[in-house]
């Protein structure tokens, strides 16, 4: 049980990594700001729920997403599904090895410094609902599956499922981005 | 195509049955990279790694892009967001007194 008192100082140093996860889900600052905003409220409310010592960071993802799905999904304006059938793995790796098989270590260097924070929010952006938020969470803010799992509520292989099929889907985005400046070819340059 | 490459396809012959193979390695390198291999997994995926020019090259290359990923992907929070949050908290906190 946690004392509402003590919310201040232990909650809002979250508030960077929430409203930056707020604006990939909305992808709006104004909706962001919104969500944050009732976020912080909901986990004031709640917080004497929350025992304190366990993982308030999951905690306060569990309430933004829920939130988010919630409140600011209702208009979908994409289908639930990533279509990355043609997407294998390393899919934007392969891409960025010159064809004639010469050392390709600055290609992919030089590729990957220059992507701009504009293409990689573009990039996760582009993902449907589901998967931008399983990207997000695993990718961005680094939480295991099992946490994943608890803070979207779905069972652990649909996380799984969600990741894989997200990442896949976000190298192709990123790799539009990069064959755009002709940092790389649309066809695979390494054998699998 | 570099000779190591072919490695991705076959097993090498220098290693046992027990080490892992580059398709296997790669298939089972997002949930390494994850840190979501058992132990015993892990340990084979890193040794595989460790000899696998071509299998390391695009660990190093997914855990880079992994980093870049989340480098990119910060915003600055507005003041008067912070501020907003401030007061509705504490007025709540004056509500419930």
């Amino acid at each position: 049980m946690a004392d509402q008192a003590r919310f201040t100082e232990l909650a809002m140093e979250h508030m960077p990594a929430l409203y930056s996860a707020a604006l990939r889900m909305t992808r709006n600052p104004s909706d962001a700001e919104d969500l944050v905003q009732e976020t912080y409220l909901r986990a004031y409310r709640g917080f004497g729920g929350f025992t304190e010592g366990t993982n308030l960071r999951a905690w306060l993802y569990r309430i933004l997403t829920n939130t988010y799905i919630n409140s600011y999904r209702a208009a979908k304006r994409r289908p639930e599904v990533a279509d990355v059938e043609d997407v294998e793995d390393l899919y934007l790796y392969k891409r960025l090895s010159p064809a004639n098989g010469a050392s390709s270590r600055s290609a992919e260097e030089e590729a990957l410094a220059s992507f701009t924070d504009d293409e990689v929010k573009s990039a996760i952006e582009s993902l449907p609902d589901a998967f931008r938020i399983a990207v997000l969470l695993a990718d961005v803010e680094g939480f295991s599956y099992k946490e994943i799992a608890e803070i979207t509520d779905v069972p652990i292989g649909t996380v799984m499922s969600r990741i894989h099929r997200g990442r896949r889907a976000l190298q192709k985005a990123l790799h539009d981005f990069a064959e755009s400046r002709g940092l790389v070819s649309s066809a695979p340059g390494r054998s699998e | 195509m570099s000779e190591g490459h072919d490695r991705m396809d076959s097993h090498d012959p220098l290693f046992g049955a027990a080490q892992v193979d580059c398709g296997s390695a790669i298939h089972q390198l997002y949930h390494y990279l994850d840190g979501e291999l058992t132990d015993e997994r892990r340990t084979q995926i890193a040794d595989h790694l460790d000899y696998c020019g071509p299998c390391a090259g695009a660990a190093g290359f997914e855990t880079e892009l992994r980093r870049v990923i989340a480098d990119r992907c910060k915003d600055h929070v507005p003041d008067s967001l912070r501020q907003k949050i401030a007061d509705l908290i504490e007025a709540e906190r004056v509500g419930d007194a």
